[in-house]
């Protein structure tokens, strides 16, 4: 099992989530989140004085599927999210050790 | 125990004053009352009243989030020490019987002898009230210049002793009767010098003994408000309530009201068009900061002309008041390097300062017969005289505020902690958090 964390542009949440639910991924975590990377910070003007703000909004999701799901996902976070200009964001792989439904006590593969 | 000092201050002398012989309810020197003119200015009364809270909401939008209650203490608060200082004395020294073209005299302390009686053609309390809510509006005004890090009780003690020392002679000055200022012939229709001139010096001086809020320099994002819609409401309803300020000036529902109320809609207007200009010019964007901005900007600047002058020039004021505003709170603020958080020497200052020189450029007989003309109908005199106004304003204002602010200084801590300025003045002063989200972004 794996658990994939994306970093996206806001405007990319629903667009992706209509493309996870073709794929039959239903289940996520989304955060508000703010970060910076190559895409810069973005200068403000308030009375005159710039402001440089230097943390952008983004969203952070995170799925939890079984292994062989992983490069389905990918490719379709990739294919809904890429723009090809700076902030398109970047996506995480990590192994989970465990998975426990709360409800049923289900562990495992089903309990995703 | 200093709160408790002005506690004891504040319920104990009410109760002196009633032991003084009651009021005389002298009949007044002016002709009837009339009900028009009465039913008028209590709805101007109210409207100026409203000016206040939606100070705070302007003034509240721009802070950070962590200060935004603490900024509405401080305008609110004043709705209660500046009422009672009023009635007790302020009144009396601002509008009393003249010493000498200085100052009124204590014939009216506690309202004594001030009665139902006509005054023009209102009641003489009417009056009392509606120049209360002025008194009140500008101390609120000055808290814009140090928010986000004064200690509240020092803000008390400063509100109570600037307004008595302050306000009310140069109030006595221009619009009291004998007043020095007013018998010199300068005009100033609403408070450009009483209430924005004074209002601009006094945060300015203020900022400065203050000194700088911590962080102001060295963080590279900077200082930015934390929710500009309720800037936006605030300089909405400010503009609203100043057509009572302005209108409600003349007192009597007249045509001068009238000339004074299309006068402060035209030149809000036009210096709001002037100031998104400004910046659009300057950086690029056009922003609300910047239209909330230049409504407040030419508000001020119509202030001490409205019912002096023309529609079209209201038109001009607006336009050249709102680049040259703009100018000083970019610039000319961080050229000098003074923390004047919310501008309030920048806008009202500044724009009350043009517009009582353009007051002397300005104003016509033709519009107000009890007015004067100016520079541009060709009495080069009055321009002479708004200038002296202007200056005798500045100079007062600057040093009285200086001494009270360095003589508190030695007696109490103006300034929070560098800790406690961390923390945000909401929870540190006031024990409350403005809002539930404790996410930290923009805090």
């Amino acid at each position: 099992m794996k658990k994939i964390e994306a970093v996206i542009r806001p405007t990319k949440l629903e667009p992706l989530k209509e493309a996870l639910d073709a794929i039959d991924v239903r289940g996520m975590t989304v955060y508000e989140v703010m970060g910076r990377g190559m895409q810069k910070g973005q200068t403000q003007y308030y009375r005159g004085q710039a402001h440089f703000k230097d943390l952008l909004e983004k969203m952070k999701i995170e799925i939890v599927c079984a292994d062989e799901r992983v490069d389905k996902i990918i490719g379709t976070i990739i294919e809904v999210c890429k723009t090809g200009k700076a902030g398109d964001g970047k996506i995480f792989i990590y192994p989970v050790e465990k998975i426990i439904r709360i409800r049923t006590g289900e562990s495992g593969d089903p309990a995703i | 125990m200093l709160a408790r000092k002005i506690i004891m201050i504040l319920v104990f002398s009410p109760l002196l004053l009633l032991m003084t012989p009651g009021s005389a309810w002298a009949a007044g020197e002016n002709g009837a009352i009339s009900s028009a003119d009465t039913t008028f200015i209590i709805m101007c009364t109210a409207l100026v009243l409203l000016m206040t809270p939606a100070l705070a909401f302007f003034y509240g939008g721009m802070v950070r989030r962590k200060n935004v209650l603490s900024i509405f203490m401080q305008c609110l608060v004043i709705m209660g020490v500046v009422a009672i200082q009023w009635i007790i004395i302020g009144y009396s020294l601002s509008f009393g019987p003249d010493i000498g073209g200085v100052i009124g005299n204590l014939e009216y302390m506690g309202l004594k002898n001030v009665g139902l009686e006509a005054s023009g053609t209102i009641p003489h309390q009417l009056f009392v009230a509606f120049q209360m809510m002025f008194a009140i509006l500008t101390a609120a005004l000055i808290a814009g210049a140090f928010a986000e890090r004064m200690r509240f009780a020092a803000f008390l003690v400063f509100v109570l002793i600037w307004t008595t020392i302050v306000y009310d002679p140069l109030c006595h000055w221009v619009w009291g009767v004998g007043g020095w200022i007013e018998r010199m012939g300068a005009l100033d229709f609403a408070g450009g010098t009483v209430v924005h001139i004074s209002s601009g010096i006094a945060g300015l001086v203020g900022a400065m003994v203050l000194g700088k809020r911590k962080g102001k320099d060295n963080s590279k994002e900077g200082i930015v408000p934390h929710n500009l819609p309720l800037t936006l409401l605030g300089a909405s309803l400010l503009w609203f309530g100043w057509i009572g300020f302005n209108a409600g000036s003349a007192l009597a529902a007249d045509g001068i009201a009238v000339t004074a109320l299309l006068v402060t809609v035209v030149c809000a207007g036009s210096a709001l068009l002037s100031w998104i200009l400004a910046e659009w010019y300057h950086h690029g964007k056009p922003t609300a900061l910047g239209a909330a901005s230049g409504i407040i900007a030419g508000l001020v600047c119509i202030t001490p002309a409205a019912g002096f002058v023309t529609p079209l020039s209201a038109i001009f004021m607006g336009l050249i008041v709102g680049p040259i505003c703009y100018y000083f709170v970019s610039t000319v603020k961080h050229k000098i390097g003074y923390d004047d958080t919310l501008d309030v020497f920048g806008i009202h200052g500044v724009g009350g300062i043009v517009g009582a020189l353009a007051t002397g450029i300005f104003a016509s007989l033709a519009v107000n017969p009890d007015g004067a003309n100016g520079l541009l109908y060709g009495n080069p005199g009055l321009l002479i005289t708004q200038t002296l106004a202007v200056a005798a304003t500045i100079v007062f204002v600057a040093i009285m505020t200086y001494i009270i602010l360095k003589s508190m200084s030695l007696f109490m801590s103006l300034r929070v902690t560098e800790e406690e300025e961390e923390t945000g003045l909401d929870l540190v002063l006031h024990g409350e958090d403005a809002y539930w989200d404790a996410s930290g972004f923009n805090s």
